[in-house]
């Protein structure tokens, strides 16, 4: 299998076979090509060279529908029931069954469900339920689930599991994407990795082999993060500071579930996560665009409560978002972008002061050196600079605390490098900086810790010594540090949490 | 409960109606049956004009050309009946309904295709139908077979019910509830109906379940063309000729899919709350002229109307939901 996007090749050389009756688990880090893959087998996008087979026969599958004629079905991430038709309107869309659906809804743990209730009246993690119970019904061959569990509570999970398992025994093959070991190693007979758009390993799961993952995962990549650690332990020398933000058993919606930290002055947090454990809502409620379900955020020793995003720029807490698209005029000039905070502020009411406004822009640029040349028209610039745009906006009016949301997504390598060397200098400056970023060797270049998030709880705290890619990769996958030491304790890791996965 | 929860909102303009109705009855005791059915007739090419808009804003998408649809199959229609015998308009009317269905299903067509949006691309064909209509007739003019025309005129007598009231039931009204049944209720039925409320509702979903999105998208255009169509020819009925440039049907089909409790972003309503409220917008200006109001003051009410309506429509969902 092999898809381009324009110039960028997302999957190379991809092959993917599934027994019957296998639950088979695919994995692969962020860009590996898993997402692509899982597009073509559903039918949401098309594929450039190669095939797909079921029980030995070729099927063109250019939509959903057609999957579901060749015996593909998937249950998404995100619930797909039509949200203004009822329970019961939504299965004669997809012509499912009702007697069928009716019964795996209550083998799913949900005894209760008015079926003329709307979708969208329905809970999310319910709805996910019906999803699966929905795609079960149909009797697919092969049943696709992506993160099913990830927005489900743990006693739901368990009977999704549960029931996963069991109607593979008759003959159904499973394909299972997840994020979580522990599920994989108590649901799974086999794993295909992914890196780069290529195979590169189908492995049986057995006791220990998570280290074997991991390394697959990562490829040659774990010498190149050996070399880049001399230096940032370098980086790391400063003495002890004050607290800037002190985060206290945060809670933000389902995803966020108990977070704590500190952030220092004069320091570079980097915030590990696989995609959707919560650090979404951890930034956007420290930025004011969320408002946290329980815990406490205080700043300089002081509680805050933000109920508007101006709240937190008033404490000295700017946000710059990874799609810049989010943060920025697009149409406008590099000088009203940069301005507008400070112009745009209530406080200032009144004639906009030109003159000041420019001489405080012109430094910012000066100091990031923003190219300029197109400065008529912030969208003809390159994403870097955009990049570079809105750091400078708060530059501009000194803002103590900037919170990075992976900020280096999509832009080339020099560019990267200044914004790494720009984010050390706020440090430096005493500034704090909180960095999330999705490219893990990030950390040891930029960060002084990493908070590792997973399942919406901070797992671990590195120093950025020991924080290299497959450390902090096991970590992200909810593995113990010292997991490498001990082969087997996810074994009994898995045992222990069998009873509440 | 839940058919008040789901019915709620037509139950009102209903009540609505019938309140603006008994208000009628007040201002001018003399208002009879004879104007009911005048009100039915003038209500005729809105109420299909207004179902026309209903299935493409379910569909999630607008239509800004349907009142130049309905000028052009007026005008084709009374250009090919005009001097002709009565028979030959038994092969007009399939023909001109034909001619909707086609010009609908290509703005459908060209939504699908070039990817321009929806509101863009009726805008272009609302002109390109105008000019259309001014082509065939410059001025207005053609004719109508008799037939039709007495589709419209007088009442139902139905056997076993009094002749009071039956003078209330004009045959305008009977034809209105026939033709949008025909189309409508089979299409609810059917998985196509399904699938026009699923890509207004969520169109990644949709994909996703399985509904064919392009294919729905031009089937609902088609359905809005054949309305439309319906619209033309009922207005060629009640003037007997037609007119090249369309009334202010494109507005006030907004305005009654609006007040008819459909969402704009698509998904949700039904087609019996759009024909009540165009009922309601219709009787609301027949009183202001009873009253003698200037008719540029009835413009001003009328928006009013639909703003109070809609915002107190909502505000009752916002308490229902909140408790």
């Amino acid at each position: 299998m092999a898809k381009n996007y324009g110039a960028v090749a997302a999957l190379k050389n991809t092959s993917l076979s599934v027994l019957p009756g296998e639950v088979h688990a695919l994995m692969g880090a962020n860009g590996a090509g898993k997402s692509t893959l899982v597009k073509i087998l559903t039918g949401a996008i098309r594929h450039d060279r190669g095939t797909i087979l079921v029980r030995g026969k070729a099927h063109l599958v250019r939509s959903p529908a057609d999957a579901r004629r060749a015996g593909l079905v998937s249950v998404y991430q995100e619930p797909s029931l039509i949200p203004d038709l009822d329970v019961l309107a939504n299965l004669r869309l997809t012509q499912t069954p009702v007697e069928p659906f009716r019964n795996w809804v209550r083998e799913l743990g949900v005894p209760d469900l008015d079926m003329r209730d709307n979708a969208r009246d329905v809970p999310l993690a319910i709805q996910r339920v019906l999803d699966l119970a929905r795609a079960l019904a149909i009797e697919p061959d092969v049943l696709l689930l992506d993160e099913m569990t990830a927005a489900l509570p743990a006693n739901l999970a368990e009977r999704v599991l549960d029931v996963v398992k069991r109607q593979s025994r008759t003959g159904r093959s499973v394909i299972f994407i997840s994020h979580r070991f522990v599920e994989i190693s108590a649901l799974c007979d086999r794993a295909t990795v992914l890196r780069d758009g290529e195979t590169v390993g189908v492995v049986d799961i057995s006791p220990g082999v998570e280290e074997r993952i991991v390394e697959l995962m990562l490829g040659a990549k774990i010498e190149k993060a050996r070399a880049a650690q001399r230096q940032a332990t370098e980086a790391s020398a400063h003495g002890e500071a004050g607290t800037r933000i002190a985060v206290r058993n945060l809670r933000v919606g389902t995803k966020l579930q108990d977070v704590s930290f500190d952030l220092k002055d004069g320091e570079v947090a980097g915030v590990v996560a696989l995609e959707g454990q919560g650090q979404d809502e951890l930034f956007a409620a420290l930025a004011g665009s969320t408002k946290p379900s329980g815990g406490t955020i205080e700043v300089d020793g002081r509680q805050v409560r933000f109920s508007h995003p101006v709240d937190a720029v008033r404490a000295g807490i700017a946000y710059v978002p990874g799609d810049r698209s989010e943060a920025l005029a697009m149409q406008q000039s590099v000088r009203e972008n940069i301005a507008l905070p400070f112009s745009a502020a209530f406080r200032n009411w009144g004639p906009i002061r030109m003159g000041q406004e420019r001489a405080t822009v012109q430094s910012a640029i000066e100091r990031l050196q923003i190219d300029t040349r197109a400065q008529r028209e912030v969208q003809r610039l390159s994403g870097g600079n955009q990049q570079k745009v809105t750091i400078a906006r708060w530059i501009a009016v000194d803002a103590r605390t900037i919170l990075c949301f992976d900020p280096t997504r999509g832009i080339d390598v020099g560019t990267k490098q200044e914004i790494y060397k720009l984010l050390r200098q706020l440090a430096a400056q005493g500034k704090s900086v909180l960095f999330y970023t999705s490219e893990l060797e990030e950390i040891q270049l930029a960060c002084d810790r990493a908070i590792v998030i997973f399942g919406g709880k901070v797992v671990d705290i590195l120093p950025v010594e020991i924080a290299d890619e497959p450390a902090l990769t096991r970590a992200a996958y909810g593995l113990p540090r010292d997991a490498k030491a001990a082969v087997g304790i996810l074994a009994e890791t898995a045992s222990s949490e069998g009873a509440r996965p | 409960m839940r058919f008040l929860r789901q019915h709620g909102w037509v139950a009102g303009l209903f009540a609505l109606f019938v309140v603006l109705f008994i208000l009628t009855k007040i201002i001018q005791p003399g208002y009879g049956a004879g104007d009911f059915g005048s009100l039915v007739r003038a209500v005729l090419p809105y109420a299909f004009v207004v179902a026309a808009q209903t299935v493409v804003v379910i569909a999630g998408g607008i239509d800004l050309s349907v009142a130049s649809m309905m000028a052009l199959t007026s005008v084709t229609a009374a250009s090919m009946m005009a001097g002709a015998s009565e028979e030959y308009a038994l092969f007009v009317v399939p023909f001109v309904l034909a001619l909707g269905f086609a010009l609908g299903a290509l703005n459908g067509i060209l939504i699908v295709v070039t990817r321009v949006p929806d509101i863009v691309v009726t805008l272009a064909t609302l002109f390109m139908l105008q000019g259309a209509a001014l082509l065939v007739l410059g001025a207005p003019g053609g004719g109508a077979a008799e037939w039709l025309k007495n589709l419209i005129i007088g009442t139902v007598p139905l056997p076993g019910i009094p002749d009071g009231l039956t003078t209330w039931i004009p045959k305008a009204l009977v034809l209105m509830v026939v033709l949008l049944c025909i189309v409508w209720i089979p299409l609810m039925r059917s998985r196509l109906g399904l699938s026009i409320y699923a890509i207004g509702s969520n169109q990644l979903a949709a994909f996703r379940s399985g509904v064919p999105v392009a294919r729905t998208k031009i089937l609902a255009y088609a359905i809005a063309g054949l309305f439309g169509a319906m619209g033309g020819l009922s207005l060629t009925m009640s003037t007997g000729i037609g007119a090249p440039i369309p009334g202010p049907y494109l507005l006030a089909s907004v305005a009654a899919v609006v007040l008819g409790g459909v969402a704009l972003g698509g998904g949700k309503g039904g087609l019996l709350g759009p024909i009540v409220a165009v009922f309601v917008l219709r009787l609301v200006r027949t009183d202001l002229t009873l009253l003698a109001i200037d008719p540029n003051v009835t413009a001003i009410v009328e928006g009013t109307i639909m703003v109070a309506v809609v915002m107190f429509g909502a505000f009752i969902v916002m308490r229902s939901r909140s408790s």
